[in-house]
C-alpha cells in the first residue's frame, strides 16, 4: 500500500509519464540529447547562483515536489484533480532551478516506480520539466502585472495543456497513434485536467506569498526588466497562437473535407472521419496538420525575433536617456 | 481518498521500498553500473525492434525471465508492479483505426454514425507496442529490485550524471519519506474537518474552494519544505559539508561485471539481428 502511495498516479491516472515502448528509439534519443543540453544548462547556472547551498535546497524542493503530487481534490465522477508542479516550481525558484528540481521527481520516479519509462526519460523531463517550467515561467511573467491570481492560474494551466499537446507530437511521431486523434484527445482531457492544476498553483502561490513576502519577491519581481517582460509577452501571445492553431488542425476539417470529396455534403453520416488516406506521408501526420505545426514554429520564432527587437530598442533609448540625465 | 485511508500512524521508512535489495543472488551482486547498462540495453533493444517480430518478444521474454529466477525475486511481484504502463495503452488504442491496410473488421459507432475501421496493420502495430512497453517496464522493475537506492545512485555518477543532480535525487530519496508523512497529517486532518454526506450528497464546496483549500495545503508545504532545507544545510555545514557529497569506497568494476555486460549485449545484439533478419 506504500508503494502504491508513494507513486504518483495513485492521486490520478498520470497520461504525461510516457512509459517505454510507446515513442520509437530516434524520438526517444532525440529528446535525451535536446534534454541534456537543457540540463547541462541548469546544472551550471544553479550551481552558480546557490553555491554549497544548492544540493540540500533542491534536494528538499523536489521531495516537495514529489510529495505535493500525491496532494489530489475530488473534481466530479469519481475522477480527482492531480497536481504536476511544474510551473509552480518555476515560479518559485525561477526556470533553471526549478528544471533541476522537476528532472530531479522525473528521474526518481522512473528509476524506482516505473513511472515513465528509462529510454523515454528523456522525452518525459523535456514534457514535465522543460516544457512546463518554461510555459509557467513566462505566462506568470506576462500576466503577474495585470492580476497574480490570474498569472498564478494561467501559467499552472497553460503548463499542462502546453505539456499535454508536446507528448501527443511525440507519440504521433513515433507512429504511435495518429496526430489528429491523441491532440485532440490528450489537449481536450488536459484542458479540464488544468484547470486543476491552475487553481492550485495560484491558491498555493497566494499563501507562500503571505507567508514569505522577502524571499518570495526577490526569486521573481526582483529581477524583472520591461525587455523582458516584453518578450515574454511575445512568446505567450505566440503560444497561444499556437494552441489554438493546434486546435483548428484537429481530424474534424480533414475529416469533413473528405466526407465531401467522396460522398457530396449531404450523405455524410456514413463517413469515417478516423480513417487515414493512403497518400499522407507519416501515420496521422496530414499535410494540413503538418503545415499548421511548421506555421506555429514559425510564428513563435517570428513573434520572438519582434518582441526582441522591441526590447533591444526600448533598452537603447533607456540607455540613452539615462546617459543624458548624468550629463 | 487512498492517501487518507492508508496508515493513521507514521510508517514512512527509507527502507520501505527496499525487500528485496538485501538479496544474495548473481544478479544482486553485480556492479549497479553493469545492471542499469543492461537494463538500458535491453530497453534499446526492445524499441529498435520492429513490427510484428513476435519471436523477438518472446526472446526478450524469456531473457528477462531467466534474469529473474537467477535473481530470486518472485515474478509475480514483478509483474504487479509493471501494470503501470497499461493504462498508457488508451493512448496506442488509436493506431488500430488509422493505420492503412488489409481491413479486418468496422465496427458502427451508434451515436456519431461513424464508422472505424480496424486494420490489420494496426493491429500488429497495437499489439507490438504494447508489447514493447511490457518487457521495458519488467526490466526496469527487476533493476529497482535488486538494486540499493545508494547503488543506483552510484551507477547514475558512473555513467556520467553530474554530481549536482545525483546529489539532489540522492537527498529527494531521503525526504519524500519525511515530506509525504507530512502531506498525509495534512490530508488526514483536512478529512477530519470536513464530514462527508450521506451516499449521493454532495460534500464540501465547490471545486474552486477544494482547489483553494489543496492549494494552501500545497503552499504551506513548500514553506515547510524551504526551512527544512535551510535547517537541513545548516546541519550539514556543522558537520563538515562543503558543498560535496562523498562516498567511501571507490568501486572497481570486476572482470565479472565485463563478463556479464558483454554476454548481455551479444545476447540482446543477436536478438535484433534476428528480429531483422529472419523473424
Amino acid at each position: 500500500m506504500l508503494y502504491s502511495i508513494l507513486r504518483s498516479p495513485a492521486a490520478a491516472p498520470q497520461q504525461l509519464h510516457i512509459p517505454d515502448g510507446f515513442l520509437s528509439a530516434p524520438v526517444a534519443i532525440l529528446a535525451w540529447l535536446v534534454t541534456i543540453a537543457f540540463m547541462v544548462v541548469a546544472v551550471r547556472r544553479a550551481s552558480r547562483e546557490f553555491d554549497e547551498r544548492l544540493v540540500p535546497l533542491m534536494g528538499v524542493l523536489a521531495a516537495f515536489i514529489f510529495a505535493a503530487q500525491a496532494f489530489n481534490f475530488p473534481v466530479a465522477g469519481g475522477t480527482s484533480g492531480h497536481f504536476l508542479g511544474g510551473a509552480l516550481a518555476a515560479i518559485l525558484l525561477g526556470p533553471w532551478p526549478a528544471l533541476l528540481v522537476m528532472a530531479a521527481v522525473i528521474g526518481l520516479q522512473g528509476l524506482i516506480f516505473q513511472d515513465g519509462g528509462l529510454l523515454a526519460m528523456g522525452a518525459n523531463i523535456f514534457v514535465m520539466g522543460i516544457v512546463t517550467v518554461w510555459t509557467g515561467y513566462f505566462a506568470y511573467q506576462a500576466l503577474q502585472r495585470i492580476n497574480r491570481h490570474v498569472a498564478g492560474f494561467a501559467a499552472g494551466w497553460l503548463s499542462v495543456v502546453l505539456a499535454a499537446v508536446v507528448t501527443a507530437f511525440m507519440l504521433a511521431l513515433s507512429g504511435t497513434a495518429s496526430l489528429g486523434v491523441v491532440l485532440t484527445a490528450m489537449a481536450g482531457v488536459h484542458m479540464l485536467i488544468g484547470v486543476g492544476e491552475g487553481l492550485i498553483t495560484a491558491a498555493a502561490l497566494a499563501l507562500v506569498r503571505a507567508a514569505l513576502p522577502g524571499m518570495f519577491g526577490e526569486q521573481v519581481t526582483g529581477r524583472r526588466s520591461d525587455a523582458t517582460t516584453i518578450l515574454a509577452g511575445g512568446v505567450m501571445l505566440a503560444l497561444v497562437v499556437g494552441i489554438v492553431a493546434v486546435f483548428f488542425a484537429s481530424p474534424h476539417p480533414d475529416g469533413l473535407e473528405r466526407v465531401a470529396e467522396d460522398t457530396g455534403f449531404l450523405s455524410s453520416a456514413q463517413a469515417a472521419p478516423f480513417q487515414i488516406a493512403p497518400d499522407y506521408v507519416l501515420p496521422g501526420l496530414t499535410n494540413q496538420t503538418l503545415a499548421a505545426v511548421i506555421a506555429i514554429a514559425l510564428g513563435t520564432l517570428l513573434l520572438c525575433a519582434v518582441g526582441y527587437g522591441i526590447a533591444r530598442a526600448l533598452r537603447r533609448r533607456s540607455q540613452r536617456l539615462a546617459e543624458a540625465h548624468e550629463q | 481518498m487512498q492517501v487518507a485511508s492508508a496508515t493513521c500512524h507514521s510508517v514512512m521508512h527509507i527502507n520501505v521500498l527496499d525487500q528485496f535489495h538485501n538479496g544474495d543472488s548473481p544478479i544482486h551482486r553485480l556492479d549497479p553500473r553493469v545492471k542499469l547498462l543492461g537494463a538500458l540495453a535491453f530497453i534499446l533493444t526492445a524499441a529498435l525492434t520492429p513490427d510484428g517480430a513476435w519471436l523477438a518478444f518472446v526472446a526478450l521474454a524469456v531473457l528477462w525471465l531467466a534474469l529473474v529466477l537467477m535473481a530470486d525475486v518472485p515474478p509475480g511481484l514483478l509483474l504487479r508492479r509493471g501494470l503501470v504502463a497499461l493504462p498508457f495503452a488508451a493512448a496506442a488504442v488509436t493506431v488500430l483505426f488509422t493505420l492503412p491496410g488489409q481491413a479486418l473488421l468496422t465496427v458502427h459507432v451508434p451515436v456519431f454514425g461513424w464508422q472505424l475501421t480496424i486494420s490489420n496493420a494496426g493491429v500488429v502495430r497495437f499489439v507490438t507496442i504494447m508489447l514493447k512497453s511490457g518487457v521495458s517496464v519488467l526490466m526496469a522493475t527487476l533493476l529497482a529490485a535488486t538494486t540499493t537506492f545508494p547503488d543506483l545512485l552510484r551507477a547514475m555518477r558512473g555513467i556520467g550524471i553530474p554530481k549536482v543532480l545525483v546529489g539532489t535525487i540522492g537527498f529527494m530519496y531521503r525526504y519524500i519519506f519525511v515530506l509525504v508523512d507530512e502531506v498525509q497529517t495534512m490530508l488526514r486532518a483536512r478529512d477530519a474537518r470536513s464530514a462527508a454526506g450521506p451516499a449521493g450528497q454532495r460534500a464540501g464546496g465547490t471545486v474552486f474552494w477544494r482547489a483553494r483549500i489543496v492549494g494552501g495545503m500545497v503552499g504551506s508545504l513548500f514553506v515547510r519544505s524551504l526551512a527544512r532545507s535551510e535547517r537541513v544545510y545548516q546541519a550539514m555545514a556543522s558537520r563538515g559539508y562543503a558543498g560535496e557529497l562523498r562516498w567511501l569506497d571507490k568501486p572497481k568494476v570486476k572482470s565479472m561485471d565485463i563478463v556479464w555486460l558483454a554476454v548481455m549485449v551479444l545476447v540482446l545484439l543477436m536478438i535484433q539481428l534476428w528480429a531483422r533478419l529472419v523473424a
